[in-house]
């Protein structure tokens, strides 16, 4: 925005003076030691919520036995292990026919698996007296199951189980996708508990302004918009400082467990950019939330209407979670591309995809669709408190009640420009 | 090139590359402003002209519009109908840094050191932080609170916060500075501090503008005044130009209380103790005090007094606005 030398400071400069201020106020305050302890109190909320989360990710990755064998003996296994199944009431596998080979015919069971195809975790080639289980480490005890179903398939009432010979892989596409949905989830999380940190913050954030009766000294320098730009990037700067610490606290704990970043599967886009688009959806993610929540608290004429409202936003931010969590089980699906172009949700879709998938062009398009959101949102929140908080006008008594808020005596005394004179 | 004086290495960094070209005599100028809020009428079509380097008193009871008049003024908001003028500049957002305002509801960051409050004023003006936290402890200390520079606002009196807001208002030395209410809130002394304040603006250049309803205050400062009252402005104009709009008061003392002398007093004659009051006939003393003298009245004592603006602020704005000055005055002092 242009600048002269008589002229309003620029919209960048206006914002400036304004997030200095904000930063500066919440961290040298009290407050900040509590927006620190915050996280605790969430990871408590996650420990037990593990378990959900567990059954949503075992239902979504099931992982399935290949067949690879004769057509006659892939037949036989399909039906054999339907017949298990129903007998020892699941906990088998699904089966799929992955080739109906022709006698002699080979198949490379290794390849595929190292291709990470489909949700495929174990192959079993070889013949019905003769299996053969390909698989990584952790589902080669499997070999129990193929034993017992190819038992069933040479005879319905077996008394002898033929020997499984087991080839152990590095990876399949069943353990890649349920390790990147692992991380896809955990990213997405903390990304709901960083912002949803933050929002009750932004709801409040011009209270202080309007109490103190300061609001009306920035409009007359500043643009309004600055003003909203400038206390969304002042919270954005506490919480990067906040995340410093979490990050270091939480990777200091993790190093002296013994654990590292290494053991998670490698996100779709690759642990560099994971990490990159995860700082941009989390400053979209918070900016597209932030400024809603901030137009929606600087109409609040108190501290106590901006309590009032923590809880419905609250719920709101946890319906766009869920609907961003349920994305992430909908791979391809309308759900994810409605959670994609729906602002409020896209970042932890975004997020999610990049957790999954491999192409990077999605998220330049998405992120450019949000910063356009945010810019839309920054300016009809500005619009909306001139047109609706700032002005001049009768004050309770003289003028009609209307407007979000009932404006009693004593909320019309604490708002800035109330007063007709 | 005006300056305050204080800082004038500083005036560099604010106004230097201010080239004034053709600059008008205004500081100001609003041509029929108007502003509606739902079914109120707040501003009729208000007209002001307020000289460069004036100091310039809006007068008026509460919700006469002179708040509304000043935002629109300010660009705070903007009018429905009509002009203004800022120096020079048609959009105030352009002279923006050039411009100091004091609103009327006072408000500073609690949390704030007195001295950094100031800078953050100065900051939203254009003025460089570190230089705007320099000035600000110089100002302090030159109104004697170098005391309270480091202490946070919530810890200083309201009067002493509103004396801060007050410098916070001029740390970047502006062209222009507009004071909604600024008497209000202060006790007699500081009252006292804050005119020398503003005429020290004024001789050094700034044009100042202030609204009130406390009239002395705009009688004993400013040149010029327009009185607002439901929202129109039935005056403009010099304060001496005010006063003369009505006719000077005649105070007259008798040793006689009747005689035929009595019918040479004009109608509006009010009686008050000994004293007799009324306006000076268009005709002149002269004649009448013929008449008294004729009519063996005992003249003990006459003086002719001008109206004072209080009388030409009943006259011009009504008994009624002048009834609701009234009570404030009155409420304010209690």
């Amino acid at each position: 925005m242009h600048e002269t030398v008589s002229g309003r400071l620029s919209f960048f400069r206006a914002a400036m003076v304004v997030a200095r201020r904000d930063f500066t106020a919440v961290l040298f305050s009290r407050a900040f030691i509590f927006f620190l302890l915050g996280p605790l109190f969430p990871v408590a909320v996650f420990v037990l919520a593990g378990s959900v989360g567990a059954q949503i990710q075992s239902s979504a990755t099931t992982a399935e036995i290949g067949l690879a064998m004769e057509a006659e003996d892939v037949d036989a296994m399909l039906e054999a292990r339907n017949e298990v199944a129903a007998r020892l009431g699941g906990g088998i596998p699904p089966m799929i026919p992955l080739a109906r080979l022709e006698p002699g015919e080979k198949f490379d069971a290794v390849a595929v698996l190292e291709n990470r195809e489909g949700s495929i975790g174990a192959i079993v080639t070889g013949t019905l007296e003769k299996p053969e289980l390909t698989a990584p480490r952790l589902n080669l005890g499997w070999q129990g199951i193929i034993s017992m179903v190819a038992a069933t398939a040479l005879r319905s009432e077996p008394t002898t189980y033929p020997e499984v010979t087991t080839i152990s892989v590095a990876t399949s596409g069943a353990s890649e996708n349920r390790g990147r949905l692992g991380t896809a989830q955990g990213g997405l999380l903390l990304l709901f508990l960083l912002i949803m940190l933050l929002a009750s913050m932004v709801l409040s954030n011009l209270v202080e302004e309007k109490a103190n009766k300061i609001i009306e000294i920035l409009a007359a320098a500043i643009p309004m918009d600055a003003v909203f730009m400038g206390k969304l990037f002042a919270m954005l700067g506490i919480s990067v400082i906040g995340i410093a610490v979490w990050g270091t606290t939480g990777t200091t704990l993790l190093a002296l467990g013994g654990r590292s970043l290494s053991e998670l599967a490698n996100p779709g886009v690759g642990w560099p950019l994971f990490f990159l688009f995860g700082a941009i959806y989390f400053a979209m993610g918070y900016l597209l939330l932030g400024s809603i929540f901030l137009t929606i608290g600087s109409m609040a004429p108190t501290v106590r209407d901006v309590q009032t409202m923590a809880m419905p936003v609250t719920m709101a931010q946890v319906l766009i979670f869920f609907l961003a969590n349920l994305a992430v089980t909908k791979t391809g699906e309308w759900i994810e591309y409605v959670a994609i172009v729906f602002p409020l949700s896209s970042p932890f879709a975004m997020l999610a995809r990049a957790a999954m998938e491999e192409s990077i062009w999605p998220h330049i398009a998405a992120i450019a669709w949000q910063v356009l959101c945010v810019t839309l949102f920054i300016r009809f929140g500005a619009r909306l408190f001139r047109k609706k908080v700032m002005k001049s006008g009768p004050q309770a008594g003289r003028g009609k009640k209307k407007g979000w808020f009932r404006r009693g005596a004593k909320a019309s005394a604490e708002l800035p420009l109330g007063g007709l004179s | 090139m005006f300056t305050l004086g204080l800082y004038p290495e500083a005036m560099d960094i604010a106004t230097s590359d201010i080239v004034h070209t053709d600059e008008s005599e205004l500081a100001i100028e609003a041509r029929g402003l108007v502003k509606r809020f739902d079914q109120t009428l707040a501003v009729d079509g208000i007209d002001l002209s307020v000289r460069r380097g004036a100091i310039y008193g809006i007068l008026g009871p509460n919700g006469a519009g002179k708040t509304t008049t000043l935002r629109m003024i300010l660009g705070i908001i903007d009018p429905d109908a009509g002009t203004r003028r800022l120096l020079d500049h048609d959009n105030p957002k352009d002279v923006a840094r050039l411009i100091g305002y004091l609103p009327e509801e006072r408000g500073l960051y609690q949390s704030m050191k007195a001295y950094d409050a100031i800078a953050f004023m100065g900051a939203l003006r254009g003025l460089p932080l570190a230089e705007g936290r320099k000035r600000g402890r110089e100002l302090l200390e030159q109104h004697g609170l170098s005391h309270a520079a480091d202490k946070q606002i919530r810890h200083l009196s309201k009067g002493m916060a509103q004396i801060v807001q007050l410098l916070g208002t001029l740390v970047h030395e502006p062209q222009l500075v507009v004071l909604d209410e600024p008497f209000s809130g202060l006790d007699a002394i500081n009252q006292g501090k804050l005119e020398v304040l503003i005429r020290s603006l004024a001789e050094k250049g700034t044009t100042v503008i202030f609204s009130t309803h406390v009239i002395a205050h705009a009688e004993r400062l400013c040149e010029g005044i327009a009185i607002i009252a439901g929202g129109k402005v039935p005056f403009s104009g010099g304060v001496d130009e005010a006063r003369d709009r009505i006719p000077a008061q005649v105070r007259l003392e008798t040793s006689s209380a009747e005689g035929q002398w009595r019918s040479a007093l004009p109608e509006e004659t009010r009686r008050i103790g000994r004293f007799w009051h009324f306006p000076l006939p268009d005709s002149g003393i002269e004649p009448l005090l013929r008449a008294l003298i004729d009519g063996d009245a005992g003249i003990l004592s006459l003086s002719i007094e001008r109206a004072g603006l209080h009388d030409a602020f009943v006259a011009i704005a009504g008994e009624a606005a002048a009834a609701d000055l009234a009570v404030e005055t009155e409420s304010e002092a209690g």
